[in-house]
């Protein structure tokens, strides 16, 4: 990574990063709203419907219609609500889903933080977005935002657990935490990116790496509270669940969190499954594509498996939900762990010894 | 056995994919999506709306303030008065409708000996308060002169079946 | 300059938020400022150049282990009149706790002052060509690997033993049956009959 810092001295060198952070935070944002769209058209399409298509041309410019118009509604904080917790409860959900996609690496050395703990860091965070949801449905002062919070804390905790355990099976692979080294290790073409790992052969470490993207996949639907997952903001049962009382911008806040955190649960499985900005050839056709598209691809493709699944799939049940996550991914995804690991020492052994 | 090929179904999401390859045959079919304030739906002849009172092409009003309408309305939102008129022929001096309270059921319009009350094809009268909603004598007639042409087409197409 | 700003800014949050732990007067705050201490250590960590035990810190800590907190707290009925009763008759032996808590603190701290082999442990740095996981993973799993897994054993006993005294099988609770659930077929529920007129079923 560029070192701003270093290379230009302290001031500019700061003031470059912060123009970068800017930059990418801007760069998010506007993708957010029109992947919001395709969300809303994807979703419109399974079932026969048009969608938005009034405001810009095919609806372009809906999001920020729909950004304009929670910015000028009134903010409502209920009476015997905790009044700074409320107002907290939805900037942290913001700002946990931004501050993870410092590590994020778009292309080569197009990442903010190269840190070396970066799936560390990722895990941390995003284990940390719960708060936000918890907060806000207890400072609310309310009773379906209470249980939508309690909800989706016990989910985002069960979940996370698997979640875990297939990192450490795709750090255990890669020999690395740090995210830009671990796609630099799929280049080569799309049987080297690690869902296939065929650069492990003989070992066929692809019936283990195919079912932990799945695995991962369900899981961050689940940790995102998507559909299927949606019990925290279940309509039908709890009205909104933990943004029953919000409304404005703070509601704006949580939604803008909730959608960055699905789009970087794509840009994780990208990065860790998908051989990151990395074209499935590696020959001329493919690369003139520059990485950073390669990796929006990517990632697009994954959001519309996220809105197809939401489009799909009927809500679960609590129990089904936790008997899922407790008693299907965890045991698969820890052997998953352990017979990994036996390969990865074994073939080092191998390696050094003969 | 049973049990086991229930196990592998699940574990490769076959359910899952039925439902994709479903939902994407769906995906890209033609959409029935009207869009809306532009194109409009096809509406009955029977449809209820907005109500109006009509008059007879010599622009006579064609009420005769009998109050049959006033006595059918369920929801009771049909206030009428009634005076003699100079030449001796029996009218209304109110004629009101609460449209608030109106549940557009059309027993008005049945029970109208003369046609004069009828729930013309008009859906689109939405107002920003409620006083608006408030019809009186005056804005019924005004509403059977703006649908009159509508109106008389939709009683001459249902005629039959009445 | 900047490290120091940070240690300061990073202490100060966690003793000022520890305080608060104990002072404010909302127990589900109260976890809040436990989170925030918690997350300040963590940041001393990395200033530290532990990033590992930084992230792991943040992972368990504050992203498992204070939720089930804030999870408890949050759904107790806590009556505070009822709390502060006891106060008077447990000040004597809480305050002779908290004494005795606080001399042993500052005696650790003054010995640590002034014993001579601190000086080489202070700075432990990573070795060279280490990275901070590696060095982390060289120690527990080589040199204290019987203690580490000692340890987990512990933590194993505490579960088995919190699962033994809280799980009751109960008779007569209906449970379901997933696989049931879901290979129910139509031809298992369902039976069609066709009726004569005037004989009924049976």
């Amino acid at each position: 990574m560029y070192d701003f810092v270093t290379q230009w001295g302290p001031l500019w060198g700061t003031l470059a990063s912060v123009g970068q952070i800017v930059g990418f935070m801007v760069v998010l944002l506007l993708s957010l709203a029109f992947l919001l769209l395709m969300d809303r058209k994807v979703w419109a399409a399974v079932q026969m419907r048009k969608g938005p298509n009034t405001v810009g041309a095919f609806g372009l410019l809906q999001s920020f219609a729909d950004f304009l118009k929670f910015v000028l509604k009134e903010i409502i904080v209920p009476a015997g609500a905790d009044r700074p917790l409320f107002l907290l409860a939805p900037l942290l959900t913001f700002i946990f889903a931004f501050i993870t996609w410092a590590v994020i690496p778009v292309a080569p050395g197009w990442v903010i933080s190269d840190l070396n703990v970066g799936i560390l860091y990722i895990f941390a965070i995003s284990s940390l977005g719960v708060y936000g949801i918890i907060i806000g449905g207890w400072a609310s002062n309310s009773k379906y935002p209470f249980l939508g919070s309690l909800r989706s804390a016990a989910q985002m905790v069960s979940y996370e657990v698997s979640i875990g355990f297939i990192l450490v099976t795709i750090l255990l692979m890669a020999g690395t935490m740090n995210l830009s080294t671990l796609v630099e290790a799929q280049a080569g073409g799309f049987w080297n990116w690690h869902v296939l790992s065929f650069d492990m052969l003989p070992w066929p470490a692809f019936v283990i790496t195919i079912p932990m993207f799945v695995i991962f996949f369900i899981s961050a639907l689940a940790e995102t509270n998507r559909p299927p997952f949606d019990l925290p903001e279940a309509e039908s049962e709890l009205v909104a669940g933990y943004q029953v009382e919000y409304s404005s911008t703070p509601y704006l806040l949580f939604m803008i969190g909730e959608y960055l955190n699905i789009v970087l649960m794509c840009a994780l499985m990208t990065v860790l499954f998908l051989g990151g900005w990395h074209a499935p050839f590696d020959i001329a056709p493919f690369t003139w594509i520059p990485p950073v598209f390669w990796f929006a691809i990517k990632v697009v493709f994954l959001f519309f498996m996220f809105a197809m699944v939401k489009a799909l799939v009927p809500r679960y049940r609590y129990d089904q939900l936790m008997r899922l996550g407790w008693k299907i991914f965890l045991p698969t995804s820890l052997a998953a762990v352990f017979v990994m690991g036996a390969i990865v020492v074994y073939t080092r052994n191998a390696a050094l010894g003969g | 056995m049973n049990r086991i090929a229930q196990t592998l179904r699940g574990a490769a999401l076959l359910d899952f994919w039925g439902a994709f390859g479903l939902g994407m045959r769906y995906f890209f079919k033609k959409k029935p999506t009207i869009n809306y304030p532009f194109e409009k739906g096809r509406l009955s002849p029977r449809f209820r709306g907005q109500h109006a009172l009509r008059r007879y092409p010599n622009g006579e009003e064609r009420c005769i303030a009998c109050k049959l309408c006033e006595a059918v309305c369920p929801a009771q939102a049909i206030t009428i008065e009634a005076e003699p008129r100079e030449d001796g022929s029996r009218r209304t001096t109110r004629y009101d409708i609460d449209m608030v309270k109106c549940i557009y059921c059309g027993f008005c319009a049945e029970a109208c000996p003369v046609d004069a009350i009828v729930e013309g094809p008009n859906f689109e009268f939405a107002t920003e308060t409620r006083e608006e909603l408030y019809y009186d004598k005056e804005k019924l007639l005004d509403n059977g002169d703006r649908w009159e042409r509508e109106i008389a087409r939709n009683l001459e197409l249902d005629a039959r079946y009445r | 300059m900047l490290q120091a700003a940070a240690f300061y800014i990073f202490s100060a949050i966690a003793v000022l938020s520890a305080l608060m732990v104990v002072f404010a007067k909302n127990p589900v705050r109260a976890v809040l400022f436990l989170i925030l201490a918690f997350f300040s250590a963590a940041g001393l960590f990395v200033l530290l150049g532990a990033e590992f035990l930084a992230m792991i810190l943040v992972i368990v800590y504050v992203g498992a282990v204070a939720v089930l907190f804030l999870f408890v707290v949050m759904m107790l009925d806590i009556d505070f009149a009822e709390l502060k009763a006891g106060f008077a008759e447990n000040a004597v032996l809480g305050g002779a706790v908290a004494v005795v808590l606080a001399g042993i603190l500052i005696a650790t701290g003054f010995v640590w002052v002034d014993a001579q082999s601190v000086e080489a442990n202070l700075q432990a740095p990573t070795p060279e060509n280490m990275s901070n996981v590696a060095a982390l993973g060289a120690l527990i799993y080589d040199r204290y690997v019987l203690f580490f897994q000692l340890a987990g054993l512990v933590l194993l006993v505490a579960m088995i033993g919190a699962i033994v005294l809280t799980l009751r099988h109960r008779d007569g609770v209906k449970r379901q049956d997933m696989h049931a659930q879901v290979t129910r077929k139509r031809k298992d529920s369902v039976e069609i009959v066709d009726v004569e007129p005037g004989e009924g079923i049976g």
